[in-house]
């Protein structure tokens, strides 16, 4: 593996804290920091992070090489609506796009229901003359004469900030090139998104919902980057500044500024790629990385070392867990599914006498009722404190005294049985939804979860991992190290990288080579200049996607292009490639259906750390404990007693049966009665289901 | 609460997951856009006996009540003793499966330790079975296309080639009909296959106890919500467009301390085009309304279906019998929750909405016949676009929403992109609401011609061009639904077909929804939100509102 040249230092932002890590050129971590997140001035408390670990490590500012950002702030001032006051500019006739939508109520028996906020109101709405059709020819020319009485009123209305979005621009960007320069001539200090250059895809609601979302956080991030840039360079910091992008990759302040639309839901991006980079360090081609803390949990899977992605999320939701609920945003993501079960996930009995659990949640503050902290609803981590396998002396390295009567009390009182028995119940259910959740996830990306390796990591993952996999059919499971900070860990080893994907529509057999070159040629020069700023010097590699469909269809298929100019001799082998991976998906093809394509995707990329193969050649030690806890197993809802270990104390090759519980400073791994854990050559725990069934 | 509670519980969630899991099998998979776009389907979950103990919660209520009570009729028409594992029943008679013949119902037996323990079942719609094709024109049933009575279409795993090629052969769309049965076949087998490792999972060897819990449970949650409200009779009727003169539905509601009985006695007779509705259809969109408003939190099964009881006289145009044309049951049927508000209203009127355009505005356009001959683009473009929702008691209603069925409208750019027609305008159009406390939703206006200059055909079969959203407790009527080839051409009616000739511009407008309340009780705040937004005009807020300037 090629070392670094110097050391690296990444800070990733939260809502509550801000974490730190610093890494040596060689990948160890060196020192790791958790201060509070100064929500004023965000980079006054990542200073005071980067300052606490290069002073713990003994390094000094110009031995910093690299410097990785991650931060919620993009996502949090869309959640808090603190962005800019926006007006949208749409084609004469379109005015109503954003109004429309989809037409639909994203819950079917709620008829009281209220549609998204989508951010700007209908008076802000403007249009423009002019139009592109669909293959990208100009039908009407641009009502240019249009545009001073536009400003005019854009000013009257005291707009900040514009959505550009006209039909068909991803085909045909002149008319919102030509209305961006001419608006901008008139009104200087306006900000101004393109639709063709934030989301060039197809379908007019998304776009226009991804470049409002762009520009109405651009004027805060920006000036939030150029601040937190000053004062690291101030303190001493002479490397340039990279950030987490959604899409798991870096990008440099100036790309993160223009489009920082990109920066949203970056912070688990960060857990998905640590669990890549352990898939690849394990030889593992299947992954299910589950991250469990105090509010969500969130599942990724990971094939081949590469996180799932996707081409769209939604943010804002009116009802935060249902789909259809939110903005729809149109930017290459690392794909999670979210769902509200956490440590902090209240418990209640509906009026059919079931259990449910979240996804409202009692947060940190003011937690669950054990905290004492004046909780008083029943939580997950309250049942998790009553069937004994939270050592209420042992939480959070101690800081936090845990009061167990207070969880059993809220359990009693709120799921209305017996504290071992209320809290039995509360984990079916909250592992059922995580499992649930899980395996509809994969099956609408066409996946299995049975063979995966479960990743967990996250406050609460080692502790709810076996419960989950075993519903999941998940048999085994790695337990990193360091599972409480995963995601900043993970910055350091993202690839500078950015990814770009345009509407182009063609059937397979009509696919016209030159023009598609020219097409791919032209994205690629596009993400290259992006990438080449962040990475100046090295190697860049590419990759050519096509999203393709049998014509009739809604679905469609990435199927990879070589990196390189198409030749007609390669119709034949998409044609192929595609069949095989439908196939592979859905268990037959379609012969005779037409096959067409869409979406174009192209990816660069710098190279990223090399992940180190480790051979586990450490034996099998039986390890037993003389420490024991009094837990309830949830195979049987028998009390057990189970062996209790310091993680610290375990070495590479010793054995656990369970029941057992290993504790460490921020979490707990459960190892249930039907699984067994390993420690292995790298520190990681793993776990594998023994077979032993419910009684 | 015991051990046993929580795992039937969890059981419970596990078959609510597992039917989900089948629907996005089948969606992923259809080829029909409506499948694709609205999900229109069904999967489901059966007990031994046939009774329903999971749904999956798919974008149209059409098929609530008919896969309920289809399954029962298809499993009786084979013994339980001879059937195998590995075999699968067909049919898509609209008086089993779901209404017309588009849709196709399949059962499969679940098998565990030999026996037979329950079944899972699906629907999909498919998109041609022959016939005068999707529309309202058909005569009668024959007319409409192939109707496959009850069949056993995989025999231990075997698929019958013949009854396949048959499907085919009588279909303008033979291997998107082909890909939908496998897409069908695989739902059936994943949530077999998802039944049978629950099961294992949780070392049961029957649904019995399971089904009890699931049934009993939602049986009762239903009875304690309508227990709550007031016993009594009531009785509505709505006035509907029909095809070429208005038809009158009648319903009468009983509400009782445990069940609710609906009626559609008194409703007109059926009509000679396709526009008349098996009573399996109108029941589903019927009880959909009714759940909206009582018990929408309990999921539906054969518990919580139950207490719910349509009936009709045999023969009206709700309760259609063989060989009356289906085809189009939607338009009407989409209608009945208007009709049961009408009732339900009177029981409650601070819960139930207005009226709104209710009725699916589909404007599926096609090339028309000389296209082949000259080279031009073929194409079949079903979009969807729809009117305004009614006033709710605390809110407005929602423009340019579908209500009641899930469908989603459709986008612009991607329809240009794949046919040749070229949009002008799609806007809410001002004024469409019905104005009231609560303001109904708007509806919008579409304006398409061709972009190459070959015509196009245009098959309608939408409402409420005639008889407008009515408002509720003094909110005033929406804007009816208008149609019109430009801007000063004659209105058309609702139904039938159009020819759109190059360089004419066809001018589709869809109705608002109706108010609720008094225009005058509407807040000077939500009038001034209104005008600035351009929701209403200023002339309508003087002259309908009384606003003051």
């Amino acid at each position: 593996m090629e070392p670094n040249q110097g050391y690296s230092l990444s800070s990733d932002i939260g809502g509550t804290f801000t974490d730190t890590v610093l890494m040596s050129p060689d990948y160890q971590i060196l020192a790791t920091a958790k201060t509070a997140t100064t929500v004023d001035a965000p980079a006054v408390g990542a200073l005071a992070g980067a300052r606490r670990v290069l002073q713990d490590a003994g390094i000094d500012w110009h031995e910093v090489a690299k410097k990785i950002h991650g931060t919620t702030l993009a996502t949090n001032a869309l959640i808090e609506r603190r962005g800019a006051r926006v007006a949208t500019i749409t084609t004469a006739g379109f005015r109503d796009i954003l109004e429309i939508a989809y037409e639909r109520r994203y819950s079917q028996y709620a008829i009281n229901i209220a549609k998204p906020d989508l951010i700007v109101p209908r008076e802000l709405a403007f249009t423009v003359g002019g139009r592109i059709d669909a293959a990208g020819r100009e039908l009407h020319p641009l009502d240019a004469a249009a545009i001073p009485e536009l400003a005019d009123r854009l000013n009257a209305a005291g707009v900040e900030a514009v959505a550009i979005c006209l039909l068909h621009a991803y085909a045909n960007p002149d008319h919102e090139r030509l209305l961006r320069d001419q608006l901008k001539a008139l009104m200087p200090d306006l900000v101004i998104s393109v639709s063709h250059e934030v989301s060039p895809e197809a379908r007019e609601f998304d776009r226009l919902c991804t470049t409002i979302a762009n520009t109405y956080i651009q004027p805060l991030m920006a000036g939030y980057l150029s601040d937190f840039q000053l004062r690291f360079q101030k303190e001493g910091l002479s490397c340039p500044i990279l950030l987490m992008t959604a899409g798991g990759g870096m990008t440099t302040v100036e790309t993160a500024s223009r489009l920082p639309i990109r920066l949203v839901e970056s912070g688990p991006a960060g857990g998905a790629i640590l669990a890549a980079r352990i898939a690849e360090e394990t030889s593992e081609t299947e992954v299910l990385s589950f991250d469990m803390g105090g509010t969500t949990a969130k599942l990724c899977l990971i094939d081949n070392g590469r996180p799932q992605t996707a081409r769209r999320f939604e943010i804002s939701r009116a009802e935060r867990f249902i789909k259809g609920s939110g903005m729809p945003v149109r930017i290459p993501v690392i794909e999670m599914i979210e769902i509200g079960a956490g440590g902090g996930s209240i418990a209640r009995v509906d009026r059919l006498g079931r259990v449910q659990v979240g996804p409202e949640s009692a947060g940190s503050e003011p937690g669950p009722a054990a905290f004492g902290k004046g909780g008083e609803r029943a939580t997950v981590t309250d049942a998790d404190v009553a069937l004994g396998v939270i050592d209420t002396g042992k939480f959070a390295e101690g800081r936090l005294q845990i009061d167990r009567n207070a969880a059993e009390l809220a359990l009693e009182t709120d799921i209305r049985s017996d504290a071992a028995r209320s809290a039995f119940a509360v984990s079916e259910i909250v592992d059922e939804n995580m499992a649930s959740a899980g395996r509809m996830h994969a099956v609408e990306s066409g996946k299995d979860l049975g063979a995966r390796l479960m990743i967990a990591f996250g406050g609460n993952g080692p502790l709810h991992a076996t419960r989950v996999a075993r519903r999941a059919q998940v048999q085994r499971i790695l337990i990193p190290r360091d599972p409480g900070v995963g995601s900043a860990v993970g910055f350091l080893f993202a690839p500078v990288s950015f990814e770009t994907i345009r509407s182009r529509y063609t059937t397979l057999d009509e696919l016209n080579v030159d023009d598609t070159n020219r097409f791919l040629e032209d994205m690629a020069r596009e993400a290259t200049e992006v990438v080449r700023a962040g990475a100046p010097s090295t190697q860049l590699t590419q990759r050519r996607v096509a999203y393709m469909r049998y014509h009739g269809q809604g679905h469609e298929i990435e199927i990879e292009l070589p990196p390189r100019e198409l030749r007609s001799a390669d119709i034949a082998k998409l044609k192929c490639d595609f069949e095989a991976e439908y196939s592979r998906q859905f268990s037959r093809t379609v012969p005779g259906m037409t096959i067409e394509i869409l979406n174009w995707g192209v990816t660069v990329v710098a190279p990223a750390p090399d992940a180190i193969k480790t051979d586990d050649t450490s034996g099998r030690r039986k390890k037993v404990s003389a420490a024991k806890r009094e837990i309830v197993c949830e195979l049987t809802g028998q009390t057990r007693e189970a062996d209790v270990f310091d993680r610290g104390s375990l070495a590479p090759g010793d054995v656990v049966e369970g029941p057992a519980l290993i504790i460490e400073p921020q979490t707990t791994t459960l190892v249930s009665a039907d699984f067994s854990a390993r420690v292995d050559q790298a520190g990681c725990i793993r776990m594998t289901q023994t077979g032993e069934s419910r009684q | 609460m015991i051990v046993t509670d929580t795992r039937l519980q969890v059981m419970w969630n596990r078959l609510l997951a597992v039917v989900e899991e089948q629907a996005q099998v089948l969606i992923r998979t259809a080829f029909s856009p409506i499948v694709r776009e609205c999900g229109d389907i069904s999967a489901g979950i059966f007990d031994f006996q046939g009774r329903m103990l999971a749904q999956a919660v798919t974008g149209t209520p059409g098929h609530i009540n008919t896969m309920a009570a289809a399954v029962h009729h298809l499993r009786d028409c084979f013994p339980v003793q001879e059937m195998k594992p590995g075999d699968i029943y067909m049919t898509n008679d609209p008086w089993i499966a779901s209404g017309h013949l588009n849709d196709f119902l399949l059962l499969m037996p679940v098998f565990f330790g030999g026996n037979v323990v329950g079944f899972t079942s699906c629907t999909s719609h498919l998109v041609d079975l022959g016939g005068l094709g999707m529309g309202p024109e058909g005569a009668d049933i024959f007319d409409e296309g192939l109707l496959i009575p009850p069949c056993k279409l995989v025999s231990e795993g075997q698929l019958n080639d013949l009854l396949l090629n048959i499907v085919k052969a009588n279909s303008r769309e033979p291997i998107a009909n082909e890909g939908d049965i496998y897409a069908l076949i695989a739902c059936c087998e994943a949530g077999s296959k998802r039944l049978i490792t629950m099961m294992e999972e949780f070392g049961v060897e029957s649904l019995d106890a399971l089904a009890t819990y699931i049934i009993e449970t939602s049986r009762q949650g239903t009875i304690d919500a309508i227990s709550e409200l007031p016993n009594g009779t009531w009785h509505s009727a709505l006035r509907v467009d029909g095809y070429d003169e208005p038809i009158e539905l009648r319903a009468s509601l009983a509400i009782s301390n445990d069940h609710i009985l609906l009626d559609f006695s008194g409703s007109d007779g059926c009509v000679s085009k396709g526009i008349n509705v098996p009573l399996n259809y109108a029941a589903a969109y019927s009880v959909f309304a009714l759940r909206c408003i009582i018990g929408p939190d309990i999921p539906n099964n054969a518990g919580s279906l139950e207490p719910f009881r349509v009936t009709g006289p045999k023969g009206c145009i709700l309760n259609a019998q063989p060989p009356a044309p289906v085809a189009m049951r939607h338009t009407l049927g989409q209608m009945t929750p208007d009709l049961v508000y009408g009732c339900l209203t009177q029981a409650l009127p601070d819960a139930v909405p207005a009226e709104g355009a209710s009725c699916m505005y589909d404007l599926p356009l096609r090339h028309v016949a000389e296209v082949a001959d000259r080279g031009d683009q073929q194409f079949a473009l079903e979009l969807v676009f729809n009117g305004g929702t009614g006033a709710r008691p605390a809110l407005d209603g929602l423009s340019a929403t579908a209500f009641p069925s899930g469908v989603w409208g459709s986008q612009i750019e991607p329809t240009e992109a794949t046919a040749p027609v070229l949009f002008h305008r799609r806007e809410l159009r001002q004024d469409s609401g019905g104005a009231g406390k609560q303001r109904g939703g708007l509806g919008q206006r579409i304006e398409v011609s061709s972009a190459t200059g070959q015509d196009f055909l245009v098959f309608l079969s939408v409402e409420r061009i005639q008889n407008p959203a009515k408002g509720r407790h003094g909110g005033k009527d929406g804007a009816k639904g208008r149609i019109r080839i430009g801007e000063n051409g004659p209105d058309l009616p609702g139904k039938g077909e159009l020819r759109v000739k190059n360089g004419e511009t066809l001018v589709f407008e869809t109705p608002g929804g109706g108010g609720f309340g008094a225009p005058c009780d509407r807040t000077p705040e939500d009038i001034d939100f209104d005008i600035r937004n351009g929701l209403i005009s200023k002339a309508a807020a003087k002259t309908v509102y009384g606003a003051k300037q």
